[in-house]
């Protein structure tokens, strides 16, 4: 627009138009202001990691008139773990009070961490078949004989096998839900299937309490 | 002075595109926090998957307290508020109404909800109610209840429009999920009371927000 004006009129006044050549430029200093100030701004204030979900299945609860059989007790290869206040211990298989009519040894607790030396090691041990299902059904992926579906049916065959380990979670009073997100992500990181958040026994209460001190 | 007279300003055209280039992407990449009435430190987790669009949303805080949340859309709280409101025979204006459709999150008695909506949102922050759940009088219950009703009917709505343009849409993805925000610091017993509530209901698929870790684990 300022050189138009400036065409068209310069002819007889030349000089007094020339003068005026310096303002043709727009000064664009409070532009570029605003924009890094909004640039700033937005910068700042975005979110990039947007929170992700861990989702968890809990087992249904019976039904009032169900009869409750004894199929808790004939779970094989399960793990219990405990957890208390930044402290999880665990005992391997079903759990026997002192004194048990069957006359087995009392269930004494083990104390580990959440470390990758603590819990994720245990897991890994124990949960051994899967895990070494799994990485067998990686190379048939990779290699491509099986379809990815096929993977992820084989994955959940695994986990639902007898040898597959099941993991009973149970908290006292004291435990923090990091602690319990904490162990379900251990969980998740070795490809455990059943994953089953109980109520806590009263003796078992009390061998955590025993345990702490 | 007449040498460097032709130049005095700097050309700042392309320094200009570049910051407006820039805004325009933040501007349009940016999601903004909702205006949550509390700061909850999520623990952190491997879990990949993102937050659902329909979800009931569950927010715990370190105290205990229990936020309710609600995202099928502004009519569908304003039903779920009406049924709220007919069973506790709490009686509301259509301002409350109003009010309510466009909270993202709150936490107080239901008999409590007219003088707590017509607090303004800083004030309502400053509030220390909860949610009862307790086995006497759980409120929180019925709010899922509801909120489950409420969005499922959103999510059919959504799903028989999808449904229309592409004929493998699954009514699954549509079906309202359940969150649960629960601060790291929490009791696990307050987390447990409320995962009872939804087991009560029969909702056994839940899901825990979690904040991805810091060093990918594995």
């Amino acid at each position: 627009m300022a050189d138009m004006g400036e065409g068209g009129g310069g002819h007889e006044k030349g000089g007094k138009k020339r003068a005026k050549k310096g303002s043709t430029r727009v000064d664009m200093t409070p532009l570029v202001d605003l924009a890094f100030l909004l640039l700033t701004f937005f910068v700042l204030t975005s979110t990039f990691s947007k929170p992700k979900v861990m989702s968890l299945v809990y087992p249904a609860k019976p039904k009032p008139d169900q009869v409750i059989d004894a199929q808790a007790q004939k779970i094989n290869n399960a793990i219990t773990f405990l957890l208390s206040e930044n402290k999880i211990y665990y005992y391997k298989g079903e759990y026997y009070a002192v004194g048990n009519p069957k006359g087995k040894p009392s269930t004494q607790l083990e104390e580990t961490n959440f470390g990758p030396t603590g819990v994720r090691k245990l897991l890994a041990d124990l949960n051994k078949s899967v895990l070494i299902g799994k990485a067998k059904l990686k190379v048939k992926l990779d290699s491509k004989l099986i379809k990815e579906s096929q993977y992820l049916d084989g994955i959940k065959e695994l986990k639902k096998a007898d040898e597959a380990l099941k993991v009973l979670i149970k908290t006292d009073d004291k435990a923090i839900c990091k602690n319990f997100i904490d162990l379900v992500d251990e969980l998740r990181i070795n490809e455990i299937g059943v994953i089953a958040p109980v109520d806590l026994l009263a003796s078992e209460f009390e061998m955590i309490k025993a345990k702490i001190k | 002075m007449a040498q460097v007279k032709g130049s005095p300003t700097i050309d700042m055209t392309p320094m200009v595109d570049l910051a407006f280039l820039l805004v325009t992407f933040f501007m349009l990449s940016a999601n903004f926090r909702s205006d949550e009435p509390v700061v909850v430190d999520t623990p952190s987790s491997i879990a990949s998957e993102e937050i659902p669009k329909n979800i009931v949303l569950i927010t715990i805080d370190k105290g205990g307290r229990v936020f309710y949340g609600f995202t099928a859309g502004e009519e569908a709280r304003k039903n779920v508020l009406i049924k709220m409101a007919a069973k506790y025979k709490v009686k509301l204006s259509q301002e409350h109404l109003k009010k309510f459709s466009l909270l993202s999150s709150f936490a107080c008695d239901v008999h409590q909800l007219p003088k707590y909506l017509d607090l303004e949102s800083e004030d309502r922050k400053k509030t220390t109610g909860t949610i009862p759940s307790d086995s006497t009088n759980n409120q929180l219950k019925d709010w899922i209840n509801f909120g489950n009703i409420e969005g499922l009917a959103a999510g059919k709505v959504k799903f028989e429009d999808a449904a229309m343009k592409n004929p493998d849409a699954v009514m699954n993805e549509y079906k309202p999920k359940f969150i649960l925000k629960v601060d790291g610091k929490a009791l696990y017993s307050h987390a447990k009371n409320v995962i009872e509530t939804f087991r009560d209901l029969d909702l056994n698929n839940l899901n825990f927000v979690t904040s991805l870790e810091a060093s990918g684990a594995k």
